[in-house]
């Protein structure tokens, strides 16, 4: 008896997956299908269009600023990259190694600091960029990305570093390591998990946001993709839907790779910034 | 007794020096260089900066005399009082930084004083610079971001705040044509003595509370259930199934977003058009209030579930087999066990993602602002449609209709509310933690 039902059991969660995975793989399957449809409208585009066409992919790169958007959001990616992490490892590093005053009341600031959304400072940013003459210019953008990315994640890496042993570096101390050494070859290769999920993170930011740019970024030649692709959907039609699904695709592909490779990284390190304390 | 006295000599003298003047006390404990760089640095700063920090102050206090007119066809430049409020801001943190070293010196010198009163030598100079080097390492490696955080998030939060106190709000006080004014709690007043603000204050309220907790929960539930499908020791290609069940998680969000705003839309949206082909009347995805805010709970569950889901299978692999044994051994039905072993383990295992999974919902611009844009309309309300949560609110007041005050306001309440939740969990987290160890 237990094992038809059992049996029952396994066909029905069979069923429930085959109803997810269409609804899980419609929307991504819409979205190149579209991409690759002849025609500029939504109406008449099929999922599996009879005569596939790239001609989407030739006019987003002749016709629009698509390759220099692509261009922009890499440089900001990698700049951002380099910076957010350089600055959390410094900041999480002396939380987590030294006791010195005013330690507990940083981290509980920090702790705050990052649940006040950032664009509500939007208003003062602009102020404060315009009168550095930043306005417009994709250093003022990543500055602002380096900044936020502290609160963010230095709790994730100060959890990680305070996992590594103490004992370790002690015994460098003994056979002469400076700070520095023991940073560098102690504590850093040790907590790759954690560096790679803060790097990531702030490379994938420039990719996915929009609101920031649209308020620091003024001229076509400057903005970012997510920018660029945003005001093509909201420039209010379905014409150019057509060209902001082949945008999509574009960049879709080279964002989901990268999480499907470092899932693990991602999901675990969220998780450990959840666990604050 | 006197004697105890003379004994503190030096490092009540050298605490008074450095209290009168920045850098005597120094010079007092036979530190000439440190003395020197000190008094030099001091005196620059002081009177370089005093112009600038009275002028820093006075905007900040007056919010500008004259708005920008233009008179017989010529601009004449005013104040801009918003350039003002934001330079008084750092000025006051200038003089604040000043004060900070100011104390320090007093310390510096009285800790000297103190050491030569016990008949040492205070430090020279190059001894000093060798353990700052040792001593005040964690306070060099915090600087740059510290430097970062103040710049980037702290002063415009100080901002934001400050704008809820004045009148900075269109159409009336926009500079640099008028002057913006310190009102006090009037704005604060407002939002909740005038009828039409605070309804749609509490409306809001009200909505994105529901939404926070019933995205949370059913995501979880979802990704819990997912889980443990998968992980069914019956289920073959685990791993292949993973994969799909993944891939909404891993494509960017602000594009499936989009892409779902397309799908779902009621005139030319391909699901709509299914719908019709099958011989259903159209359903109002995203025009209806009540559709659309099961259309954004639907649309949630469909990119969120899936870390939900990863996270669960982790903790899911890592429960203790002999828990359910036992209670195959006492005959526990299945119902039995979700509900009395699963749910609860899991439950306390994954309360701190749970939190923040709410607080981030909490304030899930992103998908109410691509999705629905806080469509449809809601006429009882300010500035606001039936889909808007408070965030999205504060964004329109600020961005299209500069409504600047109000909407610090809002934020300044939000943020409370925010703040003391997360500290509340921190709190209990600790406690928590506590309880592991013992």
């Amino acid at each position: 008896m237990s094992k038809i039902k059992n049996n029952l059991l396994v066909i029905g969660i069979y069923m429930i997956f085959i109803v997810l995975t269409i609804t899980t793989v419609y929307p991504i399957i819409w979205v190149l299908g579209t991409s690759l449809n002849p025609g500029n409208t939504l109406l008449v585009s099929q999922m599996f269009p009879d005569h596939p066409t790239i001609a989407h992919y030739v006019n987003l790169m002749k016709n629009t600023d698509f390759g220099l958007w692509y261009k922009n959001t890499i440089k900001i990616a990698i700049s951002n990259a380099v910076i957010s992490t350089t600055l959390v490892a410094a900041t999480a590093y002396a939380f987590s190694r030294f006791r010195f005053k005013g330690r507990q009341q940083g981290l509980m600031t920090l702790l705050i600091l990052q649940m006040f959304p950032g664009f509500l400072s939007v208003m003062a940013l602009f102020v404060l960029l315009l009168q550095t003459r930043l306005l417009d210019t994709h250093l003022g953008l990543i500055l602002i990305y380096a900044g936020g990315s502290i609160s963010m994640g230095t709790w994730v890496m100060k959890g990680l570093f305070d996992t590594i042993p103490k004992s370790l570096e002690e015994a460098a101390f003994i056979d002469g390591a400076s700070n520095k050494d023991s940073f560098l070859k102690i504590i850093l290769p040790l907590s790759l998990p954690a560096i790679t999920f803060v790097a990531l993170n702030s490379f994938i930011t420039p990719f996915m946001d929009f609101i920031l740019p649209q308020i620091v970024l003024r001229s076509s030649e400057k903005m970012t993709l997510a920018q660029g692709l945003y005001n093509m959907v909201a420039n209010e039609t379905n014409s150019s839907f057509t060209l902001f699904a082949a945008g999509a695709v574009l960049v879709a592909l080279p964002i989901t790779m990268l999480y499907m490779y470092f899932q693990k990284y991602l999901i675990n390190g969220i998780a450990a910034g959840a666990d604050k304390g | 007794m006197h004697l105890n006295k003379s004994s503190r000599q030096h490092q009540t003298k050298a605490t008074i020096f450095s209290a009168v003047f920045i850098g005597l006390g120094q010079l007092y404990n036979k530190q000439y260089l440190k003395g020197l760089i000190y008094m030099i640095l001091a005196q620059l700063f002081f009177w370089n900066y005093y112009p600038v920090a009275y002028k820093g102050i006075v905007g900040f206090i007056t919010l500008g005399d004259v708005p920008t007119k233009v008179i017989q066809g010529k601009v004449v430049q005013g104040d801009h009082s918003i350039f003002l409020l934001i330079n008084g801001l750092i000025t006051f943190i200038v003089i604040l930084l000043y004060l900070g070293f100011y104390f320090m010196n007093i310390y510096d010198a009285r800790k000297n004083g103190a050491l030569r009163d016990e008949g040492k030598c205070a430090p020279r100079f190059k001894d000093s610079i060798q353990t700052m080097k040792f001593r005040k390492l964690p306070y060099l490696l915090l600087l740059p971001a510290a430097f970062f955080v103040l710049f980037v998030t702290v002063i415009p939060l100080l901002f934001n705040v400050l704008i809820a106190f004045t009148n900075y709000s269109a159409p009336g006080h926009i500079p640099d044509r008028a002057l913006v004014d310190w009102i006090g709690f009037r704005v604060f007043y407002d939002l909740f003595a005038q009828e039409s603000w605070r309804s749609t204050f509490f409306g809001i309220s009200v909505w994105n509370l529901i939404w926070a907790t019933v995205s949370t929960t059913t995501v979880f539930l979802s990704g819990l259930l997912l889980a443990m499908m998968v992980n069914h020791p019956k289920i073959r290609f685990k791993k292949f199934w993973r994969t799909i069940f993944i891939l909404p998680w891993a494509v960017p969000q602000f594009i499936s977003i989009l892409v779902f705003r397309v799908l779902l839309n009621g005139s030319f949206g391909p699901i709509n058009d299914l719908v019709t082909k099958l011989g259903f009347s159209p359903v109002p995805w995203l025009s209806d209030p009540t559709m659309a805010k099961v259309s954004i709970l639907i649309v949630n569950l469909w990119f969120s579930t899936p870390f939900l889901m990863a996270l669960m299978s982790g903790i899911l692999t890592t429960m203790p087999r002999d828990i359910y044994e036992a209670a195959e051994v006492d005959g526990a039905s299945k119902l039995q066990n979700f509900f009395k072993i699963t749910l609860p383990l899991v439950l306390l295992a994954t309360a701190p993602i749970f939190i923040m999974q709410f607080a981030f919902n909490f304030n899930n611009f992103n998908l109410i602002y691509l999705l629905t844009d806080g469509q449809p309309n809601n006429p009882d309300y300010y500035y606001a449609g039936s889909t808007d949560i408070l965030i999205s609110w504060i964004f329109k007041m600020t961005l299209n209709q500069s409504q600047f005050n109000m909407a610090s306001a809002v934020s300044i309440i939000m943020f409370i509310f925010i703040a003391i939740f997360s500290l509340w969990n921190y709190r209990r987290m600790k406690s928590n933690q506590a309880e592991d160890l013992v």
